[in-house]
């Protein structure tokens, strides 16, 4: 789309110069849409930002590898690995680790059986509107793939969730956190952020005070939430007292705990959500409002055919932000129950993280790597089904 | 955003008047206020959050004050009524550890500013490059890259000398382009770049982190602040770079063209039209990058021992041995976010629609 007639011209150009831009003597004839091409620009903007993470990623990423498949054994100040193939991510799947990583799994009742039916039909149904519809072969096996892929997972969260005896592992958990918690945060975000653009009395201090929880250090944030969360010592104690809940204790029950995670995540990160939503708001040509306005559109339509396609990029972003950021969850769970009560709190990445104190550090990279497998089949999948549709900026 | 849905009257003689009545920004919507009651009522929801929001803090402020006794013995709640508050906890941590607090103060300081600075600039560059350019990375290319950069690891774990492996690979790979590079014709798109940027971050900080500490052993900057400032850029340049690119890219674009068929340079445009008028971004983005590296704790806590620690490992040794000190922790978080809190303050004036009209349509 991009013609190259227009190198850089560094003398007429550079940044310390001034082209006076009525003048005929600099005005040159350039196509519409030349200006994309600045030759050195074009390759200044991007190398350096690639160059960096090149250098800082591509190490890691394959020395993780080497971990997940050695055994490392620390010997008189050195470093001993030897090969084990593939023992910890046998160990995860299908042995004695199985069921933190991924639950304890039982038939499903029938419950289950009808959820994974009823994901089983829809998939089918679409699967089988596409093929009518007539797209190319390769994209419908991918489709197909991705149907299957879609109804394991539907058997595996039955497995788990909907059976007698079955107990979910660190995997639904870490995802249940980040759909729940991610869900939640996009709410309240968002509906903080429309109202912080109003005309309202101590706007301002209303702003800023919503930032404040991003800004305190996520460890912090799990101590001060073992605080508040202490049901004889925090500030909730007379409150529990009053509903007759004295002796009654959020840590002991399973689903209570992984809520009270969510809490303190929809707390710590609400904040991030609104403030990029904030400034995508005053990003805004009010002025476009402003003529929906006068020519009778309700604050309902102004908002959701203004307001709502303008932010809806941004939005994508923070949510793919959010997921990438939100399956490394680990301080809150840790600090406020260590994972608890029993295992029903660990996340994936703490799971990585108790292997890794424990120096076990083949296991600690193998979990971090499955992690690393689960996170980027998500987040392609979100960025083609999602984000593709609502901007052109994919 | 289609440019077609942002019909920008930036330079005509409307937005001249749109200026003209900056001075009072809230009369010229009073008309399209919402009605008093729902006003009042969103007042209260903002209220709310900011109860949910500030009282956490009261209760480190109040925990700050209190002695290990009035901490274990229940809740009390207002210092002077229910119990006699004591700075016992703040010179703890003020004089007595005196540089164990001062020492990682700085270096939280220093490492926070100069890594998101950093990676403003370069990632805000690099996002305006995806938006406005077109790359056509070729996938053999990426495919040559991949190999050679195997090949460094293998002969390296066969026991050559790191240099030879490194050198190898790279006459491998520049060998190979010239031979067979021109033939590639699959090529990946903007989107992808953009992709594999963000994905960088999914990898756990675990994973990375001992890694990281054998990569700057090896270059001599452990426990030093360049390597948390580099690290720290680098991961927060995917961050910066997603989040800059859909501000750039809601940009009218008719603004950037009339000035590139005037003769504009890229240079010019990007300084007096695109930085300009995307300031809240940049102030949003900035706030945000600069939290993340102020507070970051497993890299810091693995590449660090005794010079460069930050405060998030105070904050963590706060209860390494006896216990969480929760007065200890109430001090070291509240002076933690004091300067960030303040410097939000100061920004958030900028993430407003005043300053980005006023600059424009000058």
């Amino acid at each position: 789309m991009a013609s190259s007639d227009s190198p850089l011209n560094l003398e007429h150009g550079g940044p310390a110069l001034e082209p006076d831009l009525t003048s005929t003597s600099t005005r040159r004839a350039v196509s519409l849409g030349a200006w994309r091409s600045d030759g050195a620009a074009r390759w200044l903007f991007i190398w350096p930002a690639v160059l960096l993470i090149l250098f800082l990623s591509i190490f890691p990423l394959v020395a993780s590898v080497v971990l997940s498949v050695s055994r490392v054994a620390f010997k008189g100040g050195g470093v001993d690995l030897s090969f084990v193939g593939l023992t910890s991510y046998n160990q995860l799947l299908f042995g004695t680790e199985r069921v933190h990583f991924l639950g304890l799994l039982k038939n499903p009742n029938p419950l289950g059986w009808a959820f994974v039916i009823a994901v089983a039909a829809f998939v089918g149904w679409r699967i089988r509107r596409a093929a009518t519809g007539g797209i190319r072969p390769v994209f419908l096996l991918l489709r197909v793939l991705g149907a299957l892929a879609a109804v394991v997972f539907a058997f595996y969260l039955a497995q788990a969730l909907m059976s007698d005896g079955g107990r979910p592992g660190a995997v639904i958990v870490t995802i249940f956190f980040v759909v729940v918690g991610i869900a939640v945060q996009l709410l309240i975000g968002l509906g903080l952020a429309l109202l912080a653009v109003q005309p309202l009395p101590f706007r301002r201090f209303f702003r800023v005070a919503f930032l404040i929880p991003l800004t305190i250090t996520p460890v912090g944030i799990g101590y001060m939430f073992r605080m508040m969360t202490d049901t004889s010592k925090g500030p909730f104690e007379p409150l529990l007292v009053a509903l007759g809940l004295r002796n009654w204790t959020w840590v002991n029950d399973p689903w209570a705990a992984r809520i009270a995670v969510i809490i303190g995540d929809t707390w710590q990160w609400t904040p991030f959500v609104f403030i990029v939503l904030l400034a995508a708001i005053e990003g805004l040509d009010h002025e476009v409002r402003e003529a929906a306005w006068v020519d009778g559109a309700s604050r309902w339509q102004s908002f959701v055919h203004i307001t709502v396609p303008a932010i809806l990029p941004v939005t994508t972003t923070i949510v793919l932000i959010r997921m990438i950021e939100g399956f490394k969850i680990i301080d809150m769970p840790n600090i406020l129950l260590g994972g608890g009560p029993g295992t029903a709190t660990q996340s994936l990445t703490l799971e990585s993280y108790l292997d890794w104190n424990t120096l076990n550090l083949g296991r600690s990279a193998a979990i971090a790597y499955l992690l690393l497998i689960l996170v980027s089949v998500i987040a392609t999948a979100y960025v083609s089904l999602v984000r593709q549709r609502v901007t052109e900026v994919v | 955003m289609t440019a077609g849905t942002a019909p920008s009257s930036l330079g005509t003689p409307s937005g001249r008047r749109g200026r003209r009545r900056l001075p009072n920004p809230f009369r010229r919507r009073s008309a399209m206020d919402m009605h008093p009651a729902a006003r009042f009522g969103a007042f209260l929801l903002m209220l709310a959050w900011a109860f949910i929001v500030v009282f956490p803090i009261y209760w480190l402020a109040v925990t700050s004050l209190k002695t290990p006794y009035e901490v274990d013995k229940g809740p009390f709640f207002i210092p002077f009524v229910d119990f006699t508050p004591t700075l016992d906890a703040w010179h703890y941590i003020l004089v007595e550890l005196g540089n164990d607090t001062l020492r990682p103060y700085e270096n939280t300081v220093i490492v926070g500013l100069s890594s998101s600075l950093i990676a403003l600039f370069l990632g805000s560059a690099a996002a305006y490059a995806l938006v406005r350019f077109t790359y056509r990375p070729r996938v053999g290319v990426i495919g040559l890259f991949i190999f050679s950069v195997m090949l460094a690891f293998i002969t390296a774990a066969l026991g050559a000398p790191l240099l030879i492996a490194i050198g190898g690979a790279v006459g491998v790979f520049l060998i190979l382009f010239q031979a067979i590079g021109r033939r590639f014709t699959r090529a990946m798109g903007n989107s992808d770049i953009a992709f594999w940027l963000i994905s960088q971050r999914i990898l756990p900080p675990i994973a990375v982190a001992v890694p990281l500490y054998v990569l700057f052993q090896g270059i001599g900057l452990l426990d030093s602040l360049p390597a948390l400032i580099i690290t720290y850029v680098a991961a927060n340049l995917p961050i910066v770079v997603w989040l800059m690119r859909d501000y750039f890219a809601a940009l009218p674009k008719e603004l950037e063209e009339s000035a590139s068929v005037d003769g504009a340079s890229v240079w010019r445009i990007v300084r007096s039209i695109v930085l300009p008028i995307s300031v809240p971004g940049l102030v949003a983005t900035f706030l945000i990058v600069l939290i993340f590296a102020w507070n970051e704790f497993i890299i810091a806590l693995v590449l660090t021992s005794a010079n460069a620690q930050t405060m998030p490992l105070q904050v963590a040794a706060q209860s390494a041995t006896r216990g969480p000190q929760w007065w200890a922790i109430s001090v070291l978080i509240l002076i933690m976010i004091t300067p960030v809190v303040a410097m939000a303050i100061v920004l958030e004036r900028y993430i407003s629609r005043g300053i980005l009209i006023g600059a424009v349509k000058g």
